[in-house]
């Protein structure tokens, strides 16, 4: 029972970075592809929008970790072993995303010192959900070789193929349609509307293309996507859900709402999440010759995973009034218009 | 330089890094909720100003202690994959009681940087002092977690399996009140020390006399009151240490041979061929009367612990005398406060005085970090004591110096860029919060 706790927080965490924390990439990843003289705009409507909620979006991730490493301690150092590389490489993009972050909007003195914070930002920016995803892909992609015996062939190759990469891209992509959707719903003048819609609209095409990328890649890598997506009931319905609310989300763009669009973007990143998860679920690791690392396997002691259960459970009790009032909070203000700064 | 060496330095050094930021994001919230209370009491402009000023390096504090806190989450398991395989769901209570404090503490600092003229006052001031108040109770959490590793309890070690688990048991080890609360008042005095002496600094340099002599005096306070307790902390900490770690204990000391009526060493160069301590003071008596309250009570030398299970006895012993000869001196500058305030008025403005302080900047922070050298080199050769060696927990992949070199690259430049950000933030005091009162309508908002 508390097993099953535990994996659902593990789950929703996941999801609410990949929504939170991939909005937040994603406004980094639209500043990478807008031209100069936007930029400066796009990155204040950025900020007024993540400032307040920035500091705890990362924290998810941060749960995930915990969680993994206090319940199922044998997939964490199974990935942590073979995915050493990709995961070095995320946390260079965190360290310097985030202090970037800070930096450019707590600096006291602007100069042109801003100019390198933003290089820095937008660059991690790019470079943290593509690892991530990597990251994510190469768990299923049977690639991690527990019995490998070159440096190459273990540390390498276990993340470096086709299909781990397209993944990391149409995780970049995902980041920034999210945050484009995010955005179309901060902007006040029609202007920077049309300007969103229009980054909604490429990231979109990105997403299609790359998510398409991936279905190849997987093809050639020998990995049973297709089935694993279209071979249940659940990962239609879910397929077909979001392709419906992604013709709903257009239909509102085009008439000029900005009301719901977040929620259906979330809904479809969701039902993505759960298309790739839930054939897989418990398994969250895929080795090479067909072994795998199963939650239901692989979870530590039941004390700790009692444990576990209860910190998050009353853990929530804390948090999610806070964050829900917090969040409520500033979106009063934005509604107010009075943008108070500190 | 070997992996095994590398993965060592390469977690000292993230976690002597991350140590740094995360004191003062413990610490600084309640300067500031102080500075702010008295603004909310008094609306003396110069309080709000101060408030907002510390609030920028708060923000700074907690983004840098933030992002080296996720890199150490991962790198327990990038370096030590071993170690985490069968300690994560022991030790792991207090991280999953952590990342709610975490959690609270980011949210509160969400409303306190982005609320000012948004709530009620008070209740602003509030989710300021909430910001402290989680930072606290993670910092206690966490070093929870590390003395667990010094004296690990809740579960049974037969054949190499780890059974009977008990994440509770495990949390409330035997080590974990001393440790947090040495550290607790470690962070509060060295946070103090070198917030009190920047703002020293500026006024000798005779800049916004006002505003620095106000935070001057509410970091001093704080670090006084620490430095006064310190020695009392390390003195029962020092007393556990000899009850669950005698290696340890021997190694601080540099005490080879067992014996009663043991001597307290202090400085020297120990030998660890001869088995001599050069050029030392040894107090006859004394470390028997400190660990046991007993001047016959009998100490465990490192003559009864075998050689591979000793820690390096030069480090452990230097990293000792240091953060007690630090924490003596701070002992001392709080002294010379304290009679500055309630006899001699006329120093609190003396250059020497001041210069005193501006000295003694860096003083609090060695000794934290010496502090951590004793208690983790200290363990050694065991990551969990007498359990699990560290040689065993090592991840297998080869190359780890490489990854040392390039962690060594990023903290280096973060920590420059931080001090250049402070520069920046301290030198734009003046434009920014030094309003002449004759301009009433600025100094009002
Ligand atoms: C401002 C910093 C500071 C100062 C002035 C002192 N310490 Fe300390 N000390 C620490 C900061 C610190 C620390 C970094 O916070 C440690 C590392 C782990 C811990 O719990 O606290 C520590 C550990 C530590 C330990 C090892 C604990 C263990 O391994 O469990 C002992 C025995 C002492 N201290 C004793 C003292 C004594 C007798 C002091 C006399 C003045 C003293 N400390 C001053
Ligand atoms: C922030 C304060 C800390 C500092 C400055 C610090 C410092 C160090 C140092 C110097 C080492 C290397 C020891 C050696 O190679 O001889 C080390 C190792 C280690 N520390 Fe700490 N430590 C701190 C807190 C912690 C905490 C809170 C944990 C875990 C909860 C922890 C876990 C470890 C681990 C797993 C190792 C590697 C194994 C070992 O060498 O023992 N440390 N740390
Ligand atoms: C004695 C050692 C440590 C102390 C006193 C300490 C304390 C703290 C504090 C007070 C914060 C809040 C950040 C701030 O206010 O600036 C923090 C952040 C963090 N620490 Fe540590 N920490 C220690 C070691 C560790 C270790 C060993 C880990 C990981 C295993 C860790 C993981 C984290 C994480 C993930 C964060 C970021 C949380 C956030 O996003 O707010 N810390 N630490």
């Amino acid at each position: 029972m508390m097993l099953y706790v535990v994996i659902v927080y593990l789950w929703v965490a996941l999801l609410l970075y990949l929504l939170l924390g991939g909005a937040d990439f994603g406004a980094g990843i639209i500043e990478l592809f807008t031209s100069e003289d936007n930029k400066a705009k796009a990155r204040k409507i950025l900020y007024h929008a993540i400032g307040p909620i920035w500091e705890a979006n990362h924290m998810w991730l941060i749960i995930a970790i915990v969680i993994l490493f206090v319940g199922f301690p044998a997939i964490y150092t199974t990935m942590s072993i073979h995915l050493h590389i990709p995961l070095v490489i995320m946390l260079m993009g965190i360290v310097a995303r985030g202090t970037a972050f800070a930096f450019r909007n707590y600096d006291a003195v602007t100069d042109n010192m801003q100019k390198v914070y933003n290089k820095i930002f937008v660059y991690s920016s790019f470079i943290t959900p593509l690892f991530l995803g990597i990251i994510a892909g190469s768990a299923v992609s049977g690639k991690i070789d527990v019995h490998a015996d070159t440096f190459l062939s273990a540390y390498l190759f276990s993340w470096l193929n086709w299909f781990s990469v397209t993944i990391g891209l149409f995780t970049v992509s995902l980041c920034g349609f999210l945050a484009a959707i995010f955005l179309i719903g901060e902007t006040r003048e029609p202007d920077e509307r049309k300007r969103f819609v229009r980054k909604a609209w490429q990231m979109n095409i990105a997403a299609v293309i790359s998510g398409g990328l991936v279905f190849v890649s997987a093809t050639s890598d020998k990995i049973p996507l297709v089935q694993w997506v279209f071979g249940n009931a659940v990962g239609i319905t879910a397929v077909a859900a979001a392709t419906v609310s992604l013709i709903i989300l257009w239909y509102l763009i085009i008439k000029g709402r900005s009301k719901s669009l977040r929620l259906l973007a979330g809904f479809q990143i969701t039902m993505i999440l759960l298309t790739t998860t839930y054939k897989h679920y418990p398994n969250i690791v895929i080795l090479k010759n067909g072994g795998y690392l199963s939650l239901i396997e692989n979870r530590g002691a039941d004390k700790a995973i009692e444990a576990l259960a209860l910190a998050l459970l009353i853990g929530s009790l804390f948090i999610l009034p806070a964050l829900v009032y917090l969040i409520y909070s500033f979106q009063k203000r934005d509604n107010k218009g009075s943008l108070s700064e500190t | 330089m070997d992996d095994f060496i590398a993965a060592r330095s390469q977690m000292a050094l993230s976690l002597g890094f991350h140590i740094v930021f995360s004191c003062i994001g413990m610490v600084m919230p309640f300067f500031m909720a102080i500075a702010h209370f008295y603004w909310l009491k008094t609306k003396d402009p110069v309080y709000k100003n101060i408030t907002k000023a510390w609030s920028k390096g708060v923000a700074i504090f907690f983004a840098t202690g933030a992002v080296s806190g996720t890199v150490l989450s991962f790198e327990l398991g990038l370096l030590w994959p071993n170690f985490m395989k069968n300690a994560g769901p022991i030790f792991g209570m207090p991280f999953s009681l952590e990342g709610t404090a975490f959690f609270i503490e980011a949210i509160a600092l969400g409303f306190f940087l982005y609320g000012w003229e948004r709530f009620n006052p008070w209740f602003h001031w509030f989710t300021g002092v909430v910001v402290g108040i989680s930072g606290i109770l993670s910092g206690i959490l966490v070093v929870a977690a590390n003395s667990w590793m010094n004296s690990p309890s809740g579960f049974d070690y037969v054949n190499g399996q780890y059974i009977n688990i008990d994440p509770i048991k495990a949390m409330f080890n035997a080590a974990w009140f001393e440790q947090a609360l040495h550290m607790c008042i470690a962070a509060f005095a060295a946070t103090g020390f070198a917030v009190a002496g920047v703002h020293a600094l500026m006024i000798i340099r005779r800049k916004n006399i006002k505003f620095h002599t106000m935070a001057f005096r509410i970091a001093i306070v704080f670090a006084a009151v620490a430095a006064l307790l310190q020695p009392l902390s390390g003195d029962i900490s020092a007393k556990s240490v000899a009850k669950r770690q005698p290696a340890k204990l021997a190694a601080m000391e540099a005490h080879f041979k067992t014996e009663k009526f043991s001597p307290l060493i202090i400085g020297g160069v120990p030998d660890t061929k001869t088995k001599e301590v050069n050029y030392a003071i040894k107090i006859p008596g004394l470390l028997s009367l400190m660990t046991y309250d007993d001047f016959n009570a009998e100490v465990t030398g490192l003559d009864r612990i075998p050689e591979k299970d000793q820690p390096p006895i030069a480090i452990t012993h230097y990293a000792f005398q240091i953060m007690v000869a630090l924490g003596m001196l701070m002992l001392a500058l709080a002294l010379v406060y304290l009679i500055a305030l309630f006899k001699k008025k006329n120093w609190l403005t003396a250059p020497w005085f001041l210069k005193l302080f501006v000295a003694a900047i860096p003083l609090g922070f060695i000794a934290l970090e010496a502090g951590w050298t004793v208690t983790e080199v200290g363990r050694q050769p065991w990551i969990i004591q007498g359990v699990m060696r560290t040689a065993d927990a090592v991840t297998p992949m080869p190359g780890i110096r490489y990854s040392f070199y390039l962690f060594t690259a990023v903290y280096l430049s973060l920590s420059l860029v931080v001090i250049f950000m402070l520069y920046r933030q301290i030198k734009m005091v003046p434009k920014m919060y030094d309003v002449p009162i004759s301009n009433p309508a600025i100094s009002k908002s």
